[in-house]
C-alpha cells in the first residue's frame, strides 16, 4: 500500500517537474520565434525613422536615435514610387473585384446540383492547376492579344483560379438545396438566386478569397517586371521598390558613396530604402491581423480537399 | 415516348430540351468561363510545339520547321542545364523538409502554450512574413546578412567569427539561405491547417492520457502527432508535385554572379534564355521538362498514398 502510494507521488512530482521544464523551454522557444520573426521588421521601422547619417554610424536596433521624417519626405517625392503605388492600388482593387466576381459565378455553376455539365465544368477547371503551358508560351500569347505593356495584364489573365473557385465550391455546396428550389416556386432565375440568395450567404468565404487575392495582387511584382517594364506607367510599387533596393544594393559594396550621397543631405540609400520598404508593407500589415478568421477558415476549406 | 429507367441521380441531370431550356443562364455563362479557360490556360498549350520546331517568331507556330527532339538533345547536353536541375531539385527538397517539420513542431508547440493571451499573440505575429512580398522578405535578409548586418555582428560578438563573413558570396551557404528564408516567411502561415487539425481531436483522449499519467511529450507523441497525420500525409502529397516549382523569385532576388553556379532554378533557365536570349524554343523546351516531371510526381505520391492506405488527392 505505502509503497504504491509513495510511487504515486513520485510520479506525480515527476510528471509536473517534467511539465515544468517542458513550459520553461516552449516559452523560450516562442520567445525566440517572435524575436525572429519580429526582429528585422522593427529594425527596418527603426532605421527609416532615423536620421540617415546618424544610421551610418551602426547600432541602430528595436528604436531610433535621431527622430526624422524625413526619410519618408523624401519617398513620397519619388515619382515612379507614386506611381507604383497608384498602379498597385488599381490592380489590388480592380483585381480583387473581378476575380471574386468570376470565381463566385463559376463555384455557383458547378455548385448547382443539377446543371447538366457539373462534373466536366469543374474537371476542366481543376486540370489547370496541374497542367500549364509554362513561361514562354504564356508570354507569346500575351504578347499576342496586347495585353503586354498595358495594365489589363494585372487584371485579365488571372481572374480565374481552380483552387480559389474550389474553396467557393465547397462553401456553396454546403448550402441547403431548399433554398434555391423555394426561390425558383418564387419564379426567381438563376441569377437571381445567385446574387439574392446564395451570395449574402457566402460573405465568409467571398471574405477569404477577396483577402487571397488582394494579397497576391498587392505583393506581386514579377509580372510586372515581364510584361510591363519597358513602359514605366504601369509598373507596380513592389517592382519599383526592387529597382532601388537593387540599386543600393550595388551600392552598397562602397560606403564612400553612400558617404557621399549622406553629405548631399540627411538621407542615405539605406534610410530611404528603409521607409519604401515600410510603406509598401503598410497596408498588409495593419489590415491582416483583423482578418485572421477569414483566412483560417479558407484555408481549412480549401487546403484538404481537392 | 418511353418511359426512362428511374435512376433518381441520373433523371435529374438527363439531357433534355426542356432542361437546356430551364439552364440556359448556367450553360451561357458556362460557355463564357470555358472559352476564357480556353484561352488562358489551354491555349498556352499548344506552344508546347515550339520545343519540336526551330521556332523563328517571323514564321510563327504554324509556319516553323519541325526539328523533333532537337532542342531537348540540345537542353541536355548542356551542362548548364544539368546543374540547374540538380539545383531545383536540392532547393526543392530542402525548402519542402524544412517548411514541414518547421510548421508542424511549431503548431504542436504552439498548442501546448497554456495562456490564450499569449497563443493568440504569438500565432497573429506568426502570420506577419506571410505577407510580405519576396521583394521585402529579401531586402531585409540582405540587410541581416550583410557583412555590417545583425548576424555578423552575432558572430562577431560570441567569437565565432574573427571577421565578418560575406554569406552572399560563398556558394555553400546559398541554399540554407533560401531554406531559412522559406521557413522565416511561411513557418506560421502553414501552421494554421495543422493548429486546425489539433483543434479537431477529441479532447477526451488527452484526458484519458492524463488519467494513465502520460506526460506532454507522450501525449505528443501518442495523440498530437497521430491525430494530425492524415493532413500531414494530404499537404505532403499536394507539395510533392510543387517541388521544381519551389524555385524562382527567391532564388532570382537572393542570386548574384558569385552564386549562380547553385542558384540559377529552371525557371530561371527558362527566363534567361526564353526571355533574354530569345531562344523561345530552348525555354519552352526546358518549361515542360518541369511539366512532365512535375505530374509524375504528383502521379507518384498519389500512387504511393493509395498503397500505404493513406488519403490522397484522387
Amino acid at each position: 500500500m505505502k509503497k504504491s502510494e509513495e510511487a504515486f507521488v513520485q510520479k506525480k512530482y515527476k510528471t509536473s517537474v517534467g511539465s515544468k521544464v517542458f513550459t520553461v523551454l516552449n516559452t523560450l522557444f516562442m520567445a525566440f520565434f517572435v524575436i525572429i520573426t519580429l526582429y528585422p521588421v522593427l529594425n527596418t521601422l527603426a532605421i527609416s525613422l532615423n536620421d540617415g547619417t546618424d544610421a551610418l554610424r551602426g547600432g541602430i536596433y528595436l528604436l531610433p536615435r535621431k527622430w526624422t521624417l524625413q526619410n519618408y519626405a523624401t519617398v513620397i517625392q519619388k515619382n515612379n514610387l507614386i506611381t507604383g503605388a497608384a498602379v498597385s492600388v488599381a490592380r489590388t482593387v480592380l483585381g480583387t473585384v473581378t476575380a471574386l466576381a468570376a470565381n463566385a459565378l463559376l463555384a455557383f455553376i458547378v455548385s448547382r446540383k443539377r446543371f447538366l455539365f457539373k462534373s466536366q465544368l469543374s474537371l476542366f477547371w481543376v486540370v489547370t492547376m496541374y497542367v500549364n503551358g509554362g513561361l514562354i508560351p504564356v508570354f507569346l500569347l500575351y504578347k499576342g492579344l496586347g495585353l503586354t505593356n498595358s495594365f489589363w495584364v494585372y487584371v485579365i489573365p488571372g481572374m480565374v483560379s481552380a483552387f480559389n473557385m474550389l474553396v467557393l465550391r465547397t462553401y456553396m455546396v454546403g448550402i441547403p438545396d431548399s433554398l434555391e428550389e423555394s426561390a425558383q416556386l418564387d419564379g426567381a432565375g438563376y441569377m437571381t438566386i445567385f446574387t439574392k440568395i446564395i451570395s449574402p450567404l457566402c460573405k465568409p468565404v467571398y471574405a477569404t478569397v477577396a483577402l487571397f487575392v488582394a494579397v497576391g495582387q498587392w505583393n506581386s511584382w514579377f509580372d510586372a517586371m515581364l510584361y510591363n517594364r519597358m513602359s514605366g506607367e504601369y509598373t507596380t510599387l513592389q517592382y519599383e521598390l526592387m529597382k532601388l533596393l537593387s540599386s543600393v544594393t550595388n551600392q552598397g559594396a562602397s560606403a564612400e558613396s553612400m558617404k557621399n550621397a549622406a553629405a548631399a543631405g540627411a538621407v542615405t540609400p539605406t534610410s530611404v530604402r528603409a521607409a519604401a520598404t515600410i510603406l509598401t508593407m503598410l497596408p498588409i500589415v495593419c489590415l491582416y491581423p483583423f482578418l485572421q478568421r477569414y483566412f483560417i477558415t479558407g484555408l481549412t476549406i480549401g487546403g484538404v480537399k481537392e | 415516348m418511353k418511359a426512362p429507367k428511374a435512376k433518381p441521380s441520373g433523371q435529374d441531370r438527363k439531357i433534355t430540351w426542356k432542361e437546356i431550356k430551364r439552364q440556359k443562364v448556367l450553360l451561357f455563362w458556362s460557355a463564357v468561363f470555358v472559352l476564357y479557360g480556353f484561352i488562358f490556360c489551354y491555349l498556352p498549350l499548344g506552344g508546347w510545339l515550339m520545343a519540336f520546331q526551330n521556332y523563328k517568331p517571323k514564321d510563327g507556330i504554324f509556319h516553323s520547321a519541325f526539328v523533333g527532339l532537337d532542342k531537348f538533345e540540345q537542353l541536355f547536353s548542356d551542362m548548364t542545364f544539368l546543374r540547374v536541375i540538380r539545383n531545383t531539385l536540392a532547393m526543392g527538397v530542402i525548402n519542402l523538409v524544412s517548411t514541414f517539420v518547421m510548421a508542424i513542431v511549431f503548431a504542436i508547440l504552439l498548442n501546448e502554450v497554456r495562456s490564450r493571451i499569449g497563443k493568440k499573440s504569438v500565432q497573429t505575429i506568426s502570420y506577419l512574413p506571410h505577407f510580405l512580398s519576396w521583394i521585402i522578405v529579401t531586402g531585409i535578409l540582405h540587410d541581416a546578412l550583410s557583412s555590417s548586418g545583425i548576424i555578423n555582428e552575432l558572430l562577431l560578438k560570441f567569437g565565432i567569427l574573427d571577421q565578418p563573413l560575406n554569406f552572399f558570396a560563398h556558394p555553400r551557404y546559398f541554399w540554407w539561405i533560401v531554406a531559412f528564408a522559406n521557413v522565416w516567411k511561411e513557418t506560421g502561415w502553414n501552421a494554421i491547417i495543422y493548429l486546425a487539425a489539433i483543434t479537431a481531436i477529441d479532447p477526451s483522449l488527452y484526458e484519458a492520457a492524463s488519467i494513465d499519467g502520460a506526460g506532454r511529450w507522450a501525449k505528443i507523441r501518442n495523440i498530437t502527432l497521430p491525430g494530425i497525420k492524415p493532413t500531414i500525409m494530404i499537404l505532403l502529397l499536394m507539395n510533392v508535385g510543387n517541388v521544381l516549382n519551389a524555385g524562382f523569385e527567391v532564388q532570382y532576388l537572393l542570386g548574384n554572379g558569385l552564386v549562380k553556379s547553385v542558384s540559377e532554378t529552371i525557371d530561371i533557365y527558362v527566363l534567361k534564355w526564353g526571355i533574354s536570349q530569345g531562344d523561345y524554343a530552348l525555354g519552352t523546351a526546358a518549361g515542360i521538362f518541369k511539366s512532365v516531371v512535375s505530374i509524375v510526381l504528383i502521379l507518384v505520391a498519389n500512387q504511393l498514398a493509395k498503397r500505404a492506405g493513406e488519403e490522397r488527392l484522387f
